[in-house]
This record gives structure tokens, C-alpha cells and sequence, in this order.
């Protein structure tokens, strides 16, 4: 396209040549004041080989024609005296004999001549002597140039002589070189001055901080407190964030020491209420809740209140029963989802870091492949620790998070029975309970309360108890302001009544569990703490280890409160700490049916009521037994009575299911089976119960009934 | 609670049938346990029987669900599957349709499958034969009726619809409410 070119013309080359632009800036010395080059270590290296080399090859030629020496030496010569310079300090460092040699071989005359530069020049070299390394690598460097220099004209001149003039100039070049040595040593002593300036300059600075450090500490130490009026005043104006944030800091800077910082006349209740008032302006939460939390966590509570701010990190629980957490993973990152396993103490957890499609709409969510589930809430169900082929009330399950995952562990297998209070909240467990493909459930629309009349023979009850919310609220702003004591003590009331009811559904004879564990989202010891201790007091169950190995223990002792020595095995997780939500988990093992007042009474209702409930159990049991072995479950009477190999084979086969899943809950069923056996024979006052071992069980209801 | 009375066996398992053929029979026939339809507020739900013997306490009215539901007889006395009876049908599927991503999206939100959408078809569909619809990673999405046969679909332009839609995935987040 266009014009052509034409080939036949030559073009004038525009701009420079190559030759030129290869020249590099004239190098004017002295007149600049351009400081020797620094060489690289690498470059020095080189150098130093070069020179050898060169060395060498002059000495050789040297010997080869003495008489004609002179014709090269003059150009050599400011090298040479530079060597002299040099090589003193080189043959200090490293015996560079060569060059020595060379030295020697040289006309003495010339070195004679040269002589007077170096006595001149050697006084400054003497001061230098701390930086003789520095100051040798400038004579090397020098040298570099000259020999290059010297170099060229030799080879490329090859002249036969020249004359003394030259000579001179040459050295009148080095000399004024050699002063250019000197200049940059006093440069450098310049620098070395400055540095030492800065130096100085730190140091008063430095003083000059620690004492601005030392004033700020006195007048923290003289830190005042706002008097009434001023706090009345700050009470209508909108809250500063600056002013109550070094409010916060003084105050808890000095309740750290109170007896040495605080102010004469002030009371630690008065610091402790400005401070409450400050942290609930700071933090908008109300009074009642700030004195609260200050009080359970007295040093931490800045850590509590700013890990409130933040949400804790998106968390998805990968459904066992459809799919694996190594599949899962890599599929979502497909789809554009960040995700990570989650801790080291869950092996279905995943945490989303960021993603770009919505998590509950993608077609793996659809299909039941993971659960929208916060870390806390693995926590109970993990507790439970439920086993195959149980049947496990999840006391209060909307919206169906821990209940599914109760059925992940159980494998779709036995009974698991999700109640809610809340009929809205129920369709929601409803729906994910079929999504995520759990087929042993069931679900209903009680009260809690009334569970125990509906069903009672459970092996496991998980009571996740509807409370004050508090240890979620970062989820929930609103709880901040809305709480106040009635609240907290109204969830204390319905949680102690729920707890008794799963109590009372659990069934102690059973085989495998016996166990109830309670959780919370709240962190207030009113509602936890405190519940479970009333539970211990009022029912024949003891605490046992949550199987958890992290969380901090439960409180024993908390202010006017005295709680069962046991509760130490309770475990609370806090958002600051383990960057879950404020969560109580407490695992309860039921030893006995009987209720421990009534019992004392010998009521006849009580006795009655007994009745009733064995009558449930047997009548259930009946049932099972005359099914026989079509059913799954099997009953120790069955187990007894089938003698044969089919039975037998059956209870090997289960004993060693039982054994597999989890060592540690088996060995908490191993502490607790004792405990069950001793009870029974105890209660049968039979020698014989005890042989049965766990048969025993039937066989002791059995002779009840008889006595009825 | 109640078992199923002749007739809606009959229907029920008629519409059954359209989707797993003879592979009913493995729904009942099971190796491991007994397990049966059990019809509840107009509802067909299939359990164990253990759920059922444990299940039967639980009063009428507070009863949610039980087992897997698959889906409710309407007022009229015909049978409509829910999305909740995919993990039994999408086993024993006989006839499935595969669905390419771009009309993934599209089938999730309720939209009958456009010839263009469509990935892979099984041989000798029929007409208004139920289908089991997947997509290409072999995750069901749902279920529908095929609008034509495999033969006419070969020849159609991209744009008709080759299966309506019945039920699908989203519906689980669509119709919370409604599902069972």
C-alpha cells in the first residue's frame, strides 16, 4: 500500500551514529567533583584478576627487554604509583608478591622521581588508615582508568619514546588525582560527620519522646474524671468517638493499677460506671447489657465489643450424605467461590473467603450438596456425637442446620425427631431436611415442653435453646439495645423448663446414649451456667465431657453464683477468642429415669406416672421384639432370646459398628455403662442382673412390669 | 396418617411409572428394611417403618413431615410430584435429559427446555414421557414431561421446547412454603 520504497537511494542516517551514541559524556574531573566510582564486589574481583594478568605480562615483557623498559614504563608509571599506594595496602591485606616484584624491577629512578608525590601523599594516606580498605578501592578504581588508558597508547601508539615532559604531566595528573583521593576522603569524612549528626539528632530526639512518653504518663496519671454536670452535658450532645475512645483507654489504663493511678477521692465504682457509660455511647449498646458483659469479661472487653463490630467468617458445612468435602471444595471454586477447610477440629467445614456467585442459589446448594452453617453450630451436634441406628430428638431445630447434620452423622439411619416451636420456622427445616436428602426424619410442631408426653424414649436430645441471642451479635445489631434483665431472666425460666422436658424424653436405659447436650448462643451464666446447675439439682444427671478439645471452661464460680464443681466440663466459646459466635455447649448424661423429689415422696401420683412412662417404653419395645428380625433395631431381648448364629452374628456386627465411628464417644459410653449397670443391679438388688450385664436391662423392666 | 386406598394407589403409582418404570418395585421390595407410603394432609410420604411405629404418636395436626415426601394429591384426586421425590426418581431414572450450562440457569428458575438447551437426550423417549432433567456433571436438577420424541427433537429448530417443566431444584428456595 502507498508508495513504494525506494531501495536504490540510500538514506541519510539520521541523529548520531553508532560510534557516538557508544561515547559515553565527557568526564570532567576534578571540575564536577564526580567522586571515584564504586565497584561491585564482582567487578572488584575482575579488576584485581586483570591487573594480575596485565602484571604478569608486563613483568614478562620487562624481563624479556630491560634496556627498552622505559618505553612503556612511562605510561605505566601513574598505575605503578598508584600500585605503590595500593599494594601497600593490598600487600597489608593479601601478599600480592608479583607486584611486588614488578615494583622492585622498575627503574629506580622513575619510582625516585615518583617519590616526593608519595611522601606528600602518604601523610593523609596515614590518617585515612581506618578507611585504608575504602580509600584502596579508590586507588583501584583510579587505577582501572589509567591502566585502560595506558593501555590503549601502548598498544594502539606503540611509540618508542617519550618524552620527560609527558612524564611529568603525567604525574602532575597524579598528583592532582591523588588529591582528588584526598578530597573524597574528606568528602567522606563529611558524610561520616553528617551521619554522626543524625546520629546525635536521634538520640535527642529519642530523649525528647521518651520524655513527651513520660509526660503523657503523668497526665494519664493525673487523668481526670468527668464530673457530673460534665457528664450530664456529654449526655445531650451526640457522643465523640475521639474523646470516648482516650476516655475508654485512660480509664482502663488506670482501673489496670487502680491503687497507684487512680485519683484521690474516686471510688473504682465511680471509674468502672464511667466507663460502662462510655463503652455503651461508644458501642451503642444499652447499660443493663454493658455492666453485664464488663463483668464477664473484665480485661477483655474492648477485644468482645470490637470482635461484636465485625461478622465472623461465612462458613458452609458440606453434606455427608450426598457428597465429599474433597469434591465439594474444588467444584465451588469452580463456580468462582473462594473456599478453604475450615479448622482442624471439623472435617466438613469449609470457609468462604469471598465469591462471586450467592452461595444459597447455586445448583450444588439446590441439590443438598452443603449447608449455609455457622462454625458454632458444628459444635453441638458434635457434642451429641450421635450414632447409627439411635433415635435423637433436636429439641428446637428450625431452621434444620444442626438437625441435618445430626443426620449426616447417623447416616440417614434410625430416627431423628425435629421439633420446633415456631410452625413458620418449621417449613423451613422441612425444606432443608428434604434438599439435603435426609430421609430418617421427622418434624413437628410442639412445645418443647410438652415433648416429654408425645415421645420419651429417646437416646440423645439435643436442646439448642432459644435465648437471648447475646453471644451473637454480630448478627444481630438489634440485641445490643433491646435486652434488659427480665429479658435474660425469662429465657433463663423457658430454657431451665426445656431443659428438664429433654431431660425427661431421654431415655436413660438406653443402650448406646443417655445423653443430652444444651447449647446456647448466648454467653449470660443466667442462661447457661445457671440452667444446667438447676437441671443437675433437679434430675438424676451428671455432666460429662463435651468431647471438645478447645473452648474455655464453664464457670464454677461467678459472682454470687455457686455452681456444681462439674460445670467445669461445660465449654464456652467467644467471638474474640475463637473467632466463633459467643456459644455454650454442656453435655448431660442421664443415669436414671426416676425424678429425685418425687422420689423421696412416694407419691402415688408419682408412681402412676412411672407406670405410665414404663408402660410407653415396653409398649414400644413390644413391638420392636414382635417385628423380630425384619427390623433393623433390635432388642436385647431379641439379642437373648435368638440364640443362634443369626443373632449372635447381629450383635457382633453392631458391636463393631458401635465401635468404629468414634473413639471418643465410645469410651465416654464405656465410663458411663458402668454407672447404668451398678444403678440397675442396685435398684433389682439381684446378683444375677449384674452377670446379664447390659441384658439385664429387659430383663429388670420385665420383672417391674411383673410386680404391677 | 393413613395407608393409601386403592385407588390412590393406583393413581400414584401411575404417575410414578412414567418416571422409573418397573423400578417401583424397588421402592418397596427393599433389602434393607420395610418401608411404606403413608398418605398425610393429602400428601404422599414414604418411611421407614421404624418412623412410622415412632411417627404414629405424633398427633395429626403438629405433624410436619415424615420420611421423604413425593408429592400430594390435589382436590381433584390427581397426583403431583414435588421436587422432594428427585433423590428416589433421579436413580432409578429410565429416560434422562442432559442440560447444557447456558440452559442450566434457566431450567433452575422454572422455564420448560428449549431444543437449544438441550445437551444429550436418552435413545427412544417418547412423547409426554416423564423425564429426569441433569446437567452436564451428572447432578439432577429436577424432573419434567418430554414435549416431543427423540426422533422429533433431531429435527427441530433450537427454539421449541422439547421438555416442560415440572419441578426443579430451585423450587426448594422458590416454594418453601408450598413444598410439603
Amino acid at each position: 500500500m502507498g508508495r513504494k520504497r525506494v531501495l536504490d537511494e540510500d538514506k541519510p542516517k539520521k541523529g548520531p551514529g553508532r560510534k557516538t551514541k557508544k561515547q559515553p559524556a565527557p568526564a570532567l574531573k576534578g571540575l564536577l567533583g564526580d567522586g571515584p566510582k564504586k565497584l561491585s564486589h564482582k567487578q572488584k574481583q575482575r579488576q584485581r584478576k586483570r591487573e594480575e594478568k596485565q602484571a604478569l605480562k608486563a613483568s614478562v615483557g620487562a624481563k624479556r627487554k630491560a634496556p627498552a623498559a622505559s618505553n612503556s614504563r612511562p605510561t605505566k608509571k601513574p598505575k605503578l604509583l598508584f600500585d605503590s599506594d595500593g599494594d601497600d595496602d593490598e600487600n597489608l591485606r593479601s601478599s600480592d608478591s608479583e607486584e611486588e616484584q614488578m615494583q622492585d624491577e622498575y627503574s629506580e629512578d622513575d619510582v625516585l622521581s615518583d617519590m616526593d608525590g608519595e611522601v606528600a601523599e602518604k601523610p593523609p594516606s596515614m590518617k585515612k588508615a581506618k578507611k585504608k580498605d575504602k580509600a584502596a578501592n579508590g586507588a583501584v578504581a583510579k587505577k582501572t582508568k589509567k591502566q585502560g588508558k595506558a593501555g590503549a597508547k601502548s598498544k594502539k601508539a606503540e611509540v618508542e619514546s617519550e618524552s620527560e615532559e609527558e612524564e611529568e604531566e603525567e604525574d602532575d595528573d597524579v598528583e592532582e588525582s591523588d588529591d582528588d583521593d584526598d578530597d573524597d576522603s574528606d568528602e567522606e569524612m563529611d558524610v561520616e560527620k553528617a551521619s554522626k549528626k543524625l546520629i546525635k539528632k536521634q538520640k535527642e530526639d529519642e530523649t525528647l519522646a521518651q520524655q513527651e512518653l513520660m509526660l503523657n504518663i503523668k497526665s494519664q496519671e493525673k487523668f481526670v474524671l468527668p464530673s457530673g454536670q460534665e457528664v450530664e452535658k456529654e449526655a445531650e450532645l451526640p457522643p465523640d468517638l475521639a474523646i470516648l475512645d482516650n476516655r475508654i483507654s485512660h480509664i482502663r489504663y488506670v482501673l489496670a493499677e487502680f491503687s497507684e493511678r487512680r485519683e484521690d477521692g474516686r471510688s473504682r465504682k465511680e471509674y468502672m460506671d464511667q466507663l460502662c457509660r462510655d463503652l455503651c455511647a461508644r458501642f451503642n449498646y444499652n447499660e443493663f447489657l454493658m455492666e453485664r458483659l464488663i463483668r464477664l469479661f473484665p480485661t477483655e472487653i474492648m477485644d468482645f465489643l470490637e470482635a461484636n463490630e465485625y461478622p465472623r467468617p461465612v462458613t458452609i458445612r458440606t453434606n455427608t450424605l450426598k457428597t465429599r468435602r474433597r469434591d465439594l471444595g474444588p467444584m465451588l471454586i469452580d463456580r468462582g467461590v473462594n473456599v478453604e477447610p475450615m479448622a482442624r477440629w471439623s472435617g466438613v467445614g469449609l470457609t468462604v473467603f469471598d465469591t462471586k456467585v450467592p452461595l444459597g442459589a447455586t445448583p450444588e446448594y439446590l441439590a443438598g450438596h452443603y449447608m449455609l452453617q455457622g462454625g458454632a453450630s458444628f459444635l453441638p451436634v458434635m457434642a451429641l456425637a450421635p450414632q447409627e441406628r439411635e433415635r435423637v430428638l433436636d429439641m428446637c431445630a428450625a431452621p434444620g442446620g444442626k438437625s441435618s447434620y445430626i443426620a449426616a452423622l447417623m447416616k440417614n439411619t434410625g430416627l431423628l425427631w425435629s421439633n420446633d416451636a415456631n410452625r413458620e420456622r418449621c417449613k423451613a427445616i422441612v425444606s432443608n431436611l428434604h434438599r439435603l436428602g435426609v430421609i430418617n426424619s421427622l418434624v413437628t410442631n410442639y412445645d418443647g415442653r410438652a415433648m416429654k408426653k408425645v415421645f420419651h424414649s429417646f437416646d440423645r436430645v439435643l436442646l439448642d435453646a432459644p435465648c437471648s441471642g447475646t453471644g451473637v451479635i454480630s448478627k444481630d445489631e438489634a440485641v445490643k439495645m433491646n435486652k434488659d434483665e427480665k429479658d435474660i431472666l425469662r429465657c433463663s425460666h423457658l430454657q431451665k423448663e426445656l431443659l428438664l422436658s429433654a431431660i425427661d424424653c431421654c431415655n436413660a436405659n438406653s443402650k448406646t446414649g443417655g445423653y443430652i447436650v444444651y447449647s446456647t448462643c448466648s454467653i449470660m451464666v443466667e442462661e447457661n451456667e445457671w440452667v444446667v446447675d438447676y437441671a443437675i439439682k433437679k434430675r438424676n444427671v451428671k455432666l460429662v465431657p463435651c468431647g471438645l478439645d478447645f473452648g474455655k471452661e464453664g464457670f464454677v464460680n461467678f459472682e454470687q453464683h455457686r455452681f456444681h464443681p462439674s460445670l467445669r466440663l461445660s465449654r464456652r466459646f467467644y467471638p474474640h477468642t475463637h473467632n466463633l459466635d459467643g456459644f455454650f455447649v454442656a453435655k448431660l448424661y442421664k443415669w436414671s429415669n426416676k425424678i429425685p423429689g418425687e422420689e423421696d415422696k412416694k407419691d402415688k401420683t408419682e408412681e402412676n406416672g412411672e407406670d405410665a412412662a414404663k408402660a410407653g417404653d415396653s409398649e414400644g419395645k413390644g413391638k420392636k421384639s414382635a417385628k423380630g428380625d425384619s427390623s433393623k433395631t433390635k432388642t436385647p431381648e431379641s439379642e437373648k432370646n435368638t440364640t443362634p448364629l443369626k443373632g449372635k452374628q447381629k450383635a457382633a456386627g453392631k458391636d463393631s459398628g458401635t465401635d468404629t465411628p468414634s473413639s471418643q464417644s465410645k469410651n465416654k459410653k464405656k465410663k458411663g455403662t458402668p454407672d447404668k449397670k451398678q444403678f440397675q443391679s442396685g435398684k433389682a438388688g439381684d446378683g444375677k442382673m449384674k452377670k446379664a450385664g447390659f441384658l439385664a436391662k429387659k430383663g429388670f423392666q420385665n420383672k417391674k412390669k411383673g410386680k404391677k | 396418617m393413613r395407608p393409601l386406598t386403592q385407588e390412590e394407589t393406583n393413581t400414584f403409582f401411575e404417575k410414578l411409572s412414567k418416571y422409573i418404570g418397573e423400578n417401583i418395585k424397588l421402592l418397596i421390595d427393599r433389602q434393607d428394611g420395610s418401608y411404606c407410603f403413608r398418605l398425610h394432609k393429602e400428601r404422599v410420604y414414604y418411611m421407614s417403618e421404624e418412623q412410622l411405629k415412632i411417627g404414629s404418636s405424633a398427633a395429626g395436626e403438629t405433624l410436619l413431615s415424615i420420611g421423604s415426601c413425593f408429592g400430594k394429591f390435589t382436590k381433584s384426586g390427581k397426583f403431583h410430584l414435588h421436587v422432594t421425590a428427585l433423590d428416589y426418581l433421579a436413580p432409578y431414572a429410565k429416560h434422562k435429559v442432559w442440560l447444557k450450562p447456558s440452559a442450566e440457569q434457566q431450567f433452575l428458575y422454572g422455564h420448560h427446555i428449549m431444543k437449544s438447551g438441550l445437551g444429550r437426550l436418552t435413545e427412544d423417549t417418547e412423547q409426554y414421557q416423564g423425564v429426569i432433567v441433569y446437567n452436564m456433571n451428572d447432578l439432577p436438577l429436577g424432573f419434567g414431561v418430554a414435549a416431543k420424541s427423540t426422533q422429533a427433537c433431531r429435527n427441530c429448530d433450537p427454539m421449541t421446547l422439547v421438555v416442560f417443566h415440572q419441578a426443579d431444584t430451585g423450587q426448594y428456595i422458590r416454594d418453601e412454603d408450598t413444598l410439603t
